[in-house]
């Protein structure tokens, strides 16, 4: 394990030295200390690496990630994991707002509470949150995966496209267009699935969580409205 | 953007490390509002004495004599202690108002920054880390404090544009976020008596909340009416003689992060602001929800 000392060796060294790992290197396993809250703590990673940093993150943690595992054994700030590729990001505590936004693929793992926008402009993204997430989440989400164990904010999926979201909670109001849908088995499958790699199975069982979708009336084109376009 | 930070001590032990940490806390948070400065610090009130935070572009020649000045226009003992731009005075609480309405005859160009039985403000342009050190914040004590770094949208880069602002006694608030409503709202509390220094909408807010009060509501009610009357985005952090309260209007899209132990609770627009705080590896440390109030009172 290679160990890095954020507040000793200062933010850029640490992206860059991460960045230049590339597929075939033998340092996969790495420790960054002292993160102090500190901005863009491993973002851009393109390598199978796997990454903890130990201790809480600021803003953009783990953003662009492709490929590897970061682990924060602490709660991230806003925008963590945000517009990833793939690989997995794993938050021990909370994430701040819009968590996972814009997420293109991969995983990410929320083992305390999420805030506002969650997943907002998901687009591929599987989002796991053990807790509750808070208002607006899953805003225009596009495509992808967010599975919530406890309860979610106001409006949420509002404005929403082709994004699954499945909460076991309570959901405090669906957004424009955001409807409840049918559990088909197709889905409790893709919920099995999830529930293990967010490190959740433990905690809870596909059957107890209710689907919501898009009722697809905003975004599809309507010819009674042609005029109104 | 904008940077907040917030104390309130429950230990009386680290009180006289108040304005030390306050300090590190401030300085962090430079990169979000490295325009200006201030910070409101409220220290133990002595029984029968409030003090008076001027400020002042030439402070050799308006505070040389200004202690004396002042206590023969009240006809009381005053005393004073310069600091860079700022003066603080010392007078008997119940010659406060005097004093203030003294202030605008013999020194006219100087401001009063707060007046109150704890609270005392210092603001300037400039970084934060050279803010504090000319008012050296660092060696004061108190009870709780609030500080902001600015980065100026609303109105112009001033000291009178800086934040701690503070419309009532012993009140202040700070805010990170910008209102939209702040021309009509400062319309309203003109009607209804409140009187403003600058065009900034931080102000407003301030100023909202302190005729609040006057009107009678307790600290949560007035913190509470901000959510249904002002329209924006906020983040306030508002200081009280006895307490400090948080609030983010309901889209809360202005950072806010909050961390209570044994000893404090702490507020921070990013957690790294409190990331030296005593205990802070074990603190309870969480985000303020939207459209909810949170206050703390000893």
């Amino acid at each position: 394990m290679q160990t890095f000392d954020l507040s000793a060796q200062g933010l850029r060294a640490l992206n860059s030295t991460l960045h230049a790992l590339k597929g075939q290197t033998n340092q996969t396993s790495w420790e960054v200390i002292n993160p102090k809250g500190a901005h863009a703590i491993a973002v851009g990673l393109d390598a199978p690496v796997d990454v903890t940093v130990r201790g809480s993150t600021g803003y953009y943690c783990a953003g662009m990630n492709k490929q590897a595992t970061v682990r924060v054994k602490g709660s991230a700030g806003p925008g963590v994991a945000e517009n990833m590729m793939s690989g997995t990001v794993i938050i021990d505590g909370d994430a701040s707002q819009y968590a996972g936004a814009t997420g293109r693929g991969g995983l990410l793992v929320i083992k305390g509470n999420a805030s506002s926008r969650c997943g907002i402009s998901m687009k591929g993204i599987d989002i796991v949150v053990h807790g509750n997430i808070g208002h607006m989440s899953a805003f225009m989400a596009q495509s992808g995966n967010m599975v919530v164990l406890g309860d979610a904010g106001e409006a949420l999926g509002d404005s929403l496209y082709e994004a699954r979201l499945f909460v076991r909670g309570s959901v405090k109001s669906l957004g424009a267009d955001c409807i409840e849908k049918e559990m088909r088995p197709e889905h409790l499958a893709i919920l099995a699935d999830l529930l293990k790699r967010g490190e959740a199975d433990h905690l809870a069982k596909p059957e107890e969580f209710k689907r919501y979708g898009s009722a697809r009336k905003l975004y599809t084109f309507n010819i009674d409205n042609a005029s109104s376009y | 953007m904008c940077g907040i930070v917030g104390l309130f001590l429950k230990d009386p032990k680290l009180e006289p490390q108040l304005g030390a940490m306050l300090t590190d806390m401030l300085i962090t948070m430079t990169d979000r509002g490295p325009d200006s400065a201030g910070i409101a610090i409220y220290g133990r009130p002595e029984k029968g004495k409030a003090k008076l935070t001027v400020q002042s572009a030439n402070p050799d020649a308006d505070f040389a004599s200004l202690a004396d000045d002042l206590g023969k226009a009240i006809a009381a003992k005053v005393t004073g202690q310069v600091k860079d731009t700022h003066m603080v005075l010392e007078l008997p609480e119940d010659r406060i108002e005097a004093a203030r309405h003294a202030m605008r005859d013999l020194r006219p160009k100087a401001k009063v920054m707060s007046a109150g039985e704890g609270i005392e403000i210092y603001k300037e342009v400039g970084l934060p880390k050279d803010v504090a050190a000319r008012f050296e914040v660092s060696r004061m004590s108190g009870t709780h404090g609030i500080g902001h770094t600015r980065m100026a949208t609303e109105s112009a880069v001033t000291t009178m544009g800086a934040h701690p602002f503070s419309t009532g006694s012993d009140q202040c608030l700070v805010h990170n976020g910008s209102l939209s409503n702040h021309n009509s709202v400062r319309r309203v509390l003109r009607q209804a008596g409140m009187t403003f220094e600058t065009e900034n909408d931080t102000e407003v807010a301030a100023a909202f909340i302190s005729h609040k009060l006057q009107e009678g509501a307790k600290l949560g009610e007035a913190m509470e009416a901000t959510l249904t009357d002002l329209d924006g985005f906020f983040t306030f952090v508002v200081g009280t003689k006895n307490g400090f309260g948080v609030v983010r209007d309901p889209i809360a899209c202005k950072p806010a992060v909050m961390a209570e132990t044994d000893q404090y609770v702490a507020f921070g627009s990013e957690y790294r602001a409190m990331v030296n705080l005593p205990g802070i590896e074990s603190a309870r440390v969480w985000e303020p929800e939207p459209a909810t109030v949170y206050f703390w009172e000893r």
